[in-house]
């Protein structure tokens, strides 16, 4: 009896858990099917031409996405040449140079990082961060795509440096200690043998570090000012610029449901829902890579 | 365990059932009086908060508020399925006809004005402008303050967001200039801020930005800039009396529209919107009172 019970929970759970794990993949595909449905009417509406124009000005009938685009890229990119010297940086030390009790005062300050809510970095971004690079770059207004660049490597930071880390910690010591045998320093050591070996988590780290950034929004509304201008040279960076997500969450709350407008907004969520694909796709290709490579060197 | 579950899950459904009746029987006993209000976005908040404030002082009453649009509303009040319409602007005359053809009269109510204040640092030494150099500078033509009679400086445009009913204004009202076939738009480089705030914070901060914002919103940090239509003409300086007296050239009624055989509810109703108390919460949301601020005080 009391057997036949715990069988039965057991099947239970067992359900319960596999109900669980194929949800993901029912909401990642319920939520595809609402975006193109919503979505692709726009092309529909609007002419290729026009979508794909220079001048947004949706209520006026402008719906050309490119200064979108571009302006999700610019700041994306910025964020990124950032984020790679100060992540991989930060692992680096806190992997192979670091004190044990560095790392461990270290490593839980990052992760209250990753859990600070970028509402409350834009504010910072607005009061701070905008008038000081106004100021130093002597720029006609401090609320640019590069001061949305720098609030959003802050942003991806964490994420870069947890994995970063992680990869280097999963490098076997017999690759230090043989380097060191050899009679390495420790940056070369460090710079030679570690970090190559652990290349492939390095670079997933920095694709999800992308991931983390194009998406996202509130702080990157806060600061990058919105317009919606077409880049013209690298001078854009220090210009004001205007993202996907900000666009899309400053404009769907007054948009009429089923309008051009509104499709077009459901458009662009297309658009980053495969940027973000593209990126994941990549880190998890990565991944795999060096998970073989692995496989490899252990048989 | 599985009984633990299940008491569990009983518990959880109880909760969620007691919670919605809960929400449907707070509407059931039937109130004795009840006031329908519909109409411009604009003044969704402002009637919102009348509404409260009036069913505080009148528990008997009851009145929804719903926005939509101007036309929205006046067309509800026309076809007799709500008992007040707001509007940013005045009835137009085919509305008029239709109502009257509908056998409605309607009448027109001021229960507010809007202005909007022009503002720039308050060490930009530009204290006024015309409303023809303020449309230039938005259209991207006039690119530097020293075209204006200020420093050698860039202009920094900035602008509320396109959802925002003061962008459309002041789109149609400055940047056009009231003009029907007037098709000129912000300049592409116009910084569209999400807040009021951001555009305060900005201004206040930089003395190459000038804004605009509705007049309740604007802080001593900025400087407000008197406005004027013709150059040789006074400019104006916005204020609750410029604004009332017509002076002031960026503002405009905000509007209520009854039936002539309306209810004595809902007039009253409307009677305590023009009264002082009502008044006040109009300048707590950033419009204009319709009452000299003397008699407000």
């Amino acid at each position: 009896m009391k057997a036949q019970r715990a069988a039965l929970n057991e099947r239970i759970i067992n359900s319960l858990i596999k109900l669980a794990g194929y949800s993901s993949i029912v909401f990642v595909g319920l939520i595809l099917i609402f975006l193109v449905r919503e979505g692709l009417p726009a092309l529909n509406d609007v002419s290729l031409k026009d979508l794909f124009g220079s001048r947004w000005y949706p209520i006026e009938g402008y719906f050309g996405i490119l200064p979108l685009i571009s302006g999700s890229l610019l700041v994306t990119v910025g964020a990124i040449l950032i984020a790679i010297p100060l992540g991989i940086g930060t692992a680096v030390f806190l992997s192979e140079f670091s004190p044990s009790w560095l790392r461990n005062l270290l490593k839980p300050i990052i992760e209250v990082l990753a859990g600070l809510p970028s509402v409350v970095l834009g504010f910072l971004g607005i009061q701070i961060v905008a008038p000081f690079f106004r100021r130093f770059l002597d720029l006609p207004t401090g609320l640019t795509a590069f001061t949305g660049a720098v609030l959003l490597a802050l942003i991806s930071l964490p994420t870069i440096v947890s994995i970063a880390e992680d990869a280097l910690n999963t490098v076997p010591p017999a690759y230090r200690q043989g380097a060191l045998a050899l009679g390495a320093t420790n940056w070369q050591t460090a710079w030679g043998v570690t970090v190559p070996a652990a290349r492939s988590g390095l670079l997933t780290a920095l694709m999800l570090g992308i991931g983390r950034s194009i998406g996202e929004t509130m702080a990157v509304m806060m600061v990058t000012g919105n317009a919606p201008v077409l880049p013209s040279g690298l001078n854009a960076l220090f210009l004001p610029a205007r993202t996907m997500t900000a666009t899309i969450a400053s404009e769907m709350g007054e948009v009429a449901t089923g309008s051009p407008h509104y499709h077009v907004l459901f458009f662009i969520g297309i658009i980053l829902f495969l940027i973000s694909l593209v990126v994941n796709l990549t880190a998890s290709s990565l991944s795999l890579r060096s998970r073989k490579r692995a496989e490899r060197l252990l048989s | 365990m599985k009984r633990d579950c299940l008491g569990i899950l009983v518990l959880i459904t109880s909760i969620v059932l007691t919670a919605c009746t809960a929400g449907q029987s707070q509407q059931t006993p039937p109130p004795s009086t009840y006031i329908q209000n519909k109409g411009s976005d604009t003044i969704v908040n402002l009637a919102l908060a009348w509404a409260e404030e009036y069913q505080s002082l009148h528990p008997e009453v009851r009145i929804s508020v719903t926005g939509g649009g101007s036309g929205t509303g006046i067309t509800a009040m026309i076809s007799g399925t709500v008992d007040i319409a707001n509007a940013s602007r005045q009835i137009k005359d085919e509305e008029m006809q239709a109502a009257l053809a509908n056998g409605i009269e309607p009448v027109e109510h001021v229960v507010a004005r809007d202005a909007i204040a022009v503002i720039v640092h308050p060490q930009n030494p530009v204290d006024h402008l015309t409303i023809d150099q303020i449309s230039l500078i938005y259209q991207g033509v006039i690119n530097n303050w020293r075209e204006v009679g200020g420093e050698d400086r860039p202009i920094v445009r900035l602008s509320r967001e396109t959802n925002s009913g003061t962008h459309v204004y002041f789109l149609e009202e400055v940047i056009r200039k009231g003009e029907k076939g007037n098709k000129a738009i912000f300049s592409a480089d116009t910084l569209l801020l999400p807040s009021s705030e951001g555009i305060i914070a900005e201004v206040s901060d930089n003395p190459n930005a000038i804004g605009y914002d509705g007049l309740g919103y604007v802080t001593e940090h900025v400087k407000v800039l008197a406005i004027g239509t013709q150059p040789e003409e006074p400019f104006v300086f916005p204020s609750i009396e410029t604004v009332n007296s017509g002076a002031y050239p960026i503002s405009r009624d905000l509007y209520m529209y009854t039936r002539r055989d309306a209810p004595p509810l809902v007039n009253e109703y409307l009677e305590w919107i023009i009264s002082p108390e009502a008044q006040q919460i109009v300048t707590r949301l950033g419009f204009v009172p319709i009452i000299q601020s003397s008699a407000g005080k």
